[in-house]
């Protein structure tokens, strides 16, 4: 895979014997439009097929969230009464001796409420639950993780202190905690209790982040670009955002990349626990089920309508899967020196 | 190394009393106590719960005592001094039972890894053995095989485990084992059978397996790329020989040090899967206390759970030292 990053360094290389110095028109022929690094990773990228894969199933989920309205057959909270716990349509007699209708594609729960159009729904939340919160990871995360790495000193101090606390405390434990605790304030019953569930995976996770910038600006601060750039009289400001940051964009985007799955697993995880979002009766809403709380409904009903659990599941596990795809992907892409 | 290991340890103290006040500070955050509802009694009227709360000094400031006398005379400061000296206090649920017997107390006639957390212990002991006994040969057999279909499959395999979180494993398998075959039972009773213990091992253990393969795997290949295989082979040893002495006893040590880390986070991170299968170990007993608002377990959990995870984390800096006497810890 590094044949790319060869061939780039060897474009001029002149013939063994001759003198290293090409004549401008022998340059031009020997030279190919110029390719940044981040185009060799993109062309990388698509080369690799569980990548790809990976990535056309988290683009196909996006669309399902951002369109569910359009795409769910059913209002998602629409009951219908006597037809609960239909089996899904291919099913011809379930154990409760009910038929499989095509109207209701994986069948209903409980209430008669079509569970296909509640993991659609579902999309929703875990779609935001993955992205958001780790904007706000990598925000603070960089910020932090640039200044302890290029000052040293008190902030590096206090973040490594941070990490330190942070690495000691079973984070589930501490959602839990965090979760039950708030739920009733305020802050708790904004966004149905996902905001919540953002502030609290934000931190626990900026850490890791900001060590991993971190340990990145202690190896660049010392490279000779930097060194370069003070020469010229660039401001520290400068330096850090124009020079350090982008040198170590890669690793933050492959530390996005498995930062995503994990919220995702997270929020499953607290949803059937009863902790995460809030399961909601109002259509007006947009957040009105999840892929964990669906898990919790549909505990009871293992015999009767495993869908219930069945389809959020195998929806989370497709998900964090391409999630994971494309990470390992975009790591080998980015770096081929870490390819394993 | 030594000031390093005393440092080390007497950094632990604050990072634990951080946890113990933000576990704290939350636990009280949240509505309702320890008296407000209890199934198996009637409601606790207001008078009753006055008593308790005296009873257990829950009538005392949180953190601070300002009403003169001992500033420290406070519910946190008290539970950090007697949980000092080993007292987690008593259960505010399973009355007259202490937390640390609650955790670590066998029933009658039985040894130590009956209790709570002996039944913890052991399930995340179960899936390690598997998880190792499984992954680092097969981690081997695909670094020898490097990419034949035997590798592939074998890094396909990892990859999924190190995804699929183990929660979804386990409604995948209840729903096939329980729902369709019949061969479990969805709420499992009798946990005396080793045979029950199957299933939960599996679905804990399947992440870290897929973990160990995949460090096996790499860590073999880059032992195998080392200079010192090559002369190993240019003065013309043979292949069990290199594998076994030159390759195995190298590649290893990554998979060694992990060891303690991954038994802290399989019996830290089972609550979940004990949930699930209703068995009867630490971490359930954790999940439960959180919806009773029993303090002194929430507490006692979390603090133990913390203390097992800081040590671990020790361990593998300390057996760093120990298996590469290369690295120099300062």
């Amino acid at each position: 895979m590094t044949t790319s990053a060869q061939t780039k360094s060897q474009q001029v290389q002149p013939k063994p014997g001759e003198p290293a110095v090409a004549t401008p028109d022998v340059a031009d022929a020997l030279s190919r439009p110029a390719r940044s690094l981040w185009r060799d990773a993109w062309s990388r990228l698509l080369h690799n097929k569980a990548a790809v894969a990976g990535a056309i199933v988290i683009l196909f989920f996006m669309f399902v969230a951002i369109f569910a309205p359009v795409l769910a057959p059913h209002n998602p909270l629409e009951l219908n009464s006597g037809k609960g716990f239909l089996p899904p349509m291919w099913v011809e007699r379930s154990s409760t001796g009910k038929a499989g209708v095509p109207e209701f594609i994986l069948g209903t729960d409980n209430l008669g409420r079509d569970v296909l159009s509640r993991v659609i729904y579902g999309a929703r939340v875990s779609m935001v639950v993955g992205f958001i919160p780790t904007i706000i990871i990598v925000f603070i995360g960089v910020s932090m993780g640039l200044v302890a790495g290029y000052w040293g000193g008190a902030t590096d101090n206090l973040l490594m202190r941070l990490t330190d606390i942070v690495y000691a405390f079973p984070d589930l434990l501490f959602f839990i905690i965090v979760m039950t605790a708030l739920r009733a304030t305020a802050l708790g019953q904004f966004l149905n209790g996902l905001f919540l569930l953002f502030v609290a995976l934000a931190l626990v996770n900026w850490v890791g982040v900001a060590r991993l910038v971190r340990g990145q600006v202690l190896t660049l601060k010392e490279r000779d670009f930097v060194l370069a750039s003070q020469a010229v009289g660039a401001s520290h400001f400068r330096i850090m955002v124009r020079h350090i940051l982008p040198n170590s964009l890669s690793v933050i985007i492959v530390a996005m990349a498995f930062l995503i799955p994990g919220a995702i697993i997270t929020e499953a995880i607290l949803g059937y626990l009863g902790l995460g979002l809030r399961p909601s009766t109002d259509p007006a809403d947009i957040f009105i089920t999840s892929w964990g709380s669906m898990l919790l409904e549909g505990q009871t009903a293992i015999n009767n309508q495993p869908w219930i659990l069945l389809a959020p599941a195998i929806s989370v596990a497709l998900v964090v899967l391409s999630f994971n795809f494309l990470g390992d992907g975009l790591r080998d892409a980015l770096d081929p020196r870490l390819r394993e | 190394m030594t000031t390093y290991l005393i440092r080390r340890i007497f950094w632990m103290v604050p990072v634990l009393l951080l946890v113990a006040l933000i576990t704290f500070t939350m636990m009280h955050q949240a509505p309702g106590g320890p008296w407000d509802r209890d199934p198996s009694r009637r409601q606790v009227d207001s008078s009753t719960q006055e008593a308790l709360n005296k009873k257990f000094g829950l009538d005392k400031p949180l953190f601070i005592n300002l009403e003169g006398g001992n500033p420290l005379d406070s519910q946190f400061f008290t539970y950090v001094g007697n949980a000092i000296q080993g007292d987690l206090g008593p259960s505010y649920r399973q009355r007259g039972r202490m937390v640390q017997d609650v955790l670590f107390e066998p029933p009658k006639g039985k040894a130590i890894w009956d209790s709570r957390f002996g039944y913890s212990m052991r399930l995340g002991l179960l899936a390690l053995v598997m998880a190792a006994f499984l992954g680092i040969p097969l981690g081997i057999l695909a670094a020898l095989k490097r990419n034949t279909l035997f590798d592939y499959s074998a890094l396909f395999m990892s990859t999924i485990g190190i995804s699929v979180p183990s929660f979804v494993l386990a409604i995948f398998l209840i729903i096939l084992l329980a729902g369709r075959l019949n061969i479990l039972k969805i709420i499992q009773r009798d946990w005396s059978n080793p045979a029950a213990w199957m299933v939960p091992a599996v679905v804990l253990g399947f992440g870290t397996f897929a973990y160990i393969t995949r460090l096996t795997r790499n860590s073999m290949l880059e032992v195998m790329g080392q200079d010192y295989i090559r002369t190993a082979r240019a003065k013309g040893l043979g292949g069990r020989v290199i594998i076994t002495r030159h390759m195995l006893r190298n590649a290893l040590i990554p998979v060694m040090t992990i060891m303690g880390p991954a038994l802290a986070g399989l019996i830290t991170g089972s609550f979940i899967i004990e949930t699930m299968f209703g068995f009867p170990g630490s971490g359930r007993e954790y999940v439960t206390a959180i919806g009773n608002r029993d303090y002194s377990m929430i507490m006692g959990t979390t603090l133990i759970y913390a203390l097992l995870i800081v040590l671990a984390n020790l361990t593998v800096d300390i057996m760093y030292g120990f298996l590469d006497p290369r690295i120099k810890v300062k």
